[in-house]
């Protein structure tokens, strides 16, 4: 692990309207580290993706990605700096082909060469998006839509990648297969904020996790730790 | 018959690609924009007042001196186009559906009576008229510059297709007419594309309109609204948002105008169009090519 910080949020504030979505949330992932996000339905967990990514504007606090600020910054220079956001229900788009999917990864990319070479790589990783290539979106299973989610995402080569809710709605295996994938994505050097509700995966494959509640910190360490304590298996990995 | 049907698709033709632009617009931001018929008129005047100022030097009437007319008023009417979505249509993009249309009314009221306070509100008569000598293809007279036209519009539907299809921003309109907020996690400057698409859709109208006065003769300030309506049924008849519907769409109300004028005469032909199209629309309620609406969650 690297001294060196992928993404430091500090001291976040988000509304919505009169709703206080964040108060004063900071975490940080390091460059090469998974990061696990874990917390409850409305805890703050996507807002602060959201937020990251440019399409949620914060009130108040600093997002720096790879020593740059990159506060309240549009979508599309968040991408272009090598952030990118798999969202919750992975919202692939349903009537384009799997193979255009994956071409919408690489909206930012000039090369076209370069977006060929890494939509091969995605075939060879996930198979079944290989075999599915001609076939809308909307017509793969759950899983195969997590799996086209992922593979877009890795079109634009992120150094970052950020997951909402990768497991949500999959089968144990699936969900298993998934976990699996993104970690073999952060051994190949990418940056993971992995959020999840499901605990129990996510600590599997994490470095280090926060544990937010009504939109700040309540909890973090290492992953290893945090799954043996208390205050997290009594909440959230109900053992 | 041969006539009926060429003069269908002639005039279908017109409302093709008119019809593209309303299906375009609403295909991507849900927006019924009733200030689309009115760009045609613009693109007519917008012609008008060119060859009017370039003055006798195009009076030979040269296809390729209304075609350079023809690439001008595109740009103007496009460039228009993204104008009216900036200042009219962006502001309310998040505001309920109906005000966003009675916005698009608005603007349709705010065009036709401003061309008519800047350009008077009588009919004009187009500098350069289209006629030539007709050719005779199984008993239907037609016309060189009919063909030209109709050959111009189809170039015009290639090319749009081609660009839906084939290029980047293309596709991203189509992902934004699915899924907008998805877009911008890809990168994409959602904004900048819906601009594309309104300098697209305007400018296939101004087109259309630069190609009605050359033919027809006469522009006012009106004459947008009248087919704004019946591009508006073209697209619903194919399948709104459907850009390969639209064309459709456009053909069909004109091969049904122009049977329906020869079966039962002029004054009956509207009558008769309508009728087809609603017993169409509730035999087919999405329109000839309609989305389907089977997606897996």
């Amino acid at each position: 692990m690297s001294t060196a910080n992928a993404l430091v949020i500090s001291d976040l504030n988000v509304r919505y309207g009169h709703v206080q979505a964040l108060s004063g949330l900071s975490l940080s992932v390091g460059e090469g580290e998974i990061v696990a996000v874990l917390g409850n339905n409305g805890a703050g967990k996507t807002t602060t993706l959201a937020t990251v990514s440019g399409v949620v504007r914060a009130v108040g606090g600093r997002v720096t990605a790879f020593g740059k600020d990159i506060t309240n910054g549009k979508p599309w220079d968040i991408v272009g700096a090598g952030i990118v956001h798999v969202p919750e229900g992975r919202r692939i788009f349903s009537r384009l082909s799997v193979h255009e999917n994956l071409q919408m990864g690489g909206y930012l990319v000039g090369d076209r060469a370069a977006i060929a070479r890494r939509t091969r790589r995605v075939y060879e990783l996930f198979p079944r998006l290989g075999e599915r290539r001609k076939q809308e979106g909307g017509t793969l299973s759950g899983g195969e839509q997590q799996m086209l989610a992922v593979g877009r995402a890795l079109i634009a080569e992120p150094r970052l990648m950020m997951l909402d809710e990768p497991s949500m709605g999959l089968a144990p295996l699936v969900v298993k297969d998934i976990m699996g994938v993104i970690k073999a994505i952060n051994e190949t050097g990418t940056s993971v904020l992995l959020v999840e509700q499901n605990a129990r995966a996510a600590l599997a494959i994490a470095d280090r996790a926060y544990v937010i509640e009504t939109g700040t910190v309540a909890l973090s360490g290492r992953a290893a730790d945090l799954a043996t304590d208390s205050r997290v298996v009594d909440a959230y990995l109900g053992a | 018959m041969t006539q009926l049907i060429w003069n269908g698709i002639f005039i279908g033709a017109f409302y093709a690609l008119v019809a593209l632009g309303y299906s375009m617009v609403y295909g991507i931001i849900k927006l019924l924009n009733f200030a689309h018929g009115d760009i045609y008129m613009l693109g007519a005047f917008g012609g008008f007042a060119m060859l009017t100022a370039f003055g006798g030097s195009v009076a030979g009437g040269s296809i390729v001196a209304l075609l350079i007319v023809l690439v001008l008023s595109m740009l103007g009417t496009g460039m228009f186009g993204v104008v009216l979505e900036r200042v009219a249509y962006r502001p309310v993009r998040t505001a309920p559906r109906l005000n966003a249309l009675i916005t698009a009314v608005g603007a349709s009221f705010t065009i036709e009576y401003g061309t008519s306070l800047v350009a008077g509100p009588n009919p004009e008569v187009y500098p350069v008229q289209l006629s030539g000598s007709a050719l005779h293809v199984l008993d239907a007279h037609i016309n060189i510059q009919q063909i030209v036209l109709v050959g111009i519009a189809v170039a015009l539907m290639i090319a749009m297709n081609l660009w839906v299809l084939r290029t980047r921003s293309g596709r991203a309109m189509r992902a934004i007419s699915q899924d907008p907020k998805a877009c911008l996690y890809m990168g994409v400057n959602v904004d900048g594309v819906i601009s594309w698409a309104f300098f697209i859709g305007s400018a296939l109208a101004g087109a259309a309109g630069v190609m009605a006065g050359a033919y027809f003769g006469t522009v006012n300030f009106l004459m947008g609204f009248i087919i704004g309506l019946k591009a508006f049924t073209a697209a619903v008849i194919g399948g709104i948002g459907n850009i390969p519907g639209a064309v459709l769409g456009g053909i069909l109300l004109g091969l049904l105008e122009s049977f329906g004028t020869a079966w039962l005469g002029g004054q009956w032909r509207d009558v008769f169009t309508f009728v087809v199209l609603i017993l169409l629309l509730t035999v087919r309620p999405t329109g000839l090519l309609g989305e389907r609406v089977t997606e897996r969650v």
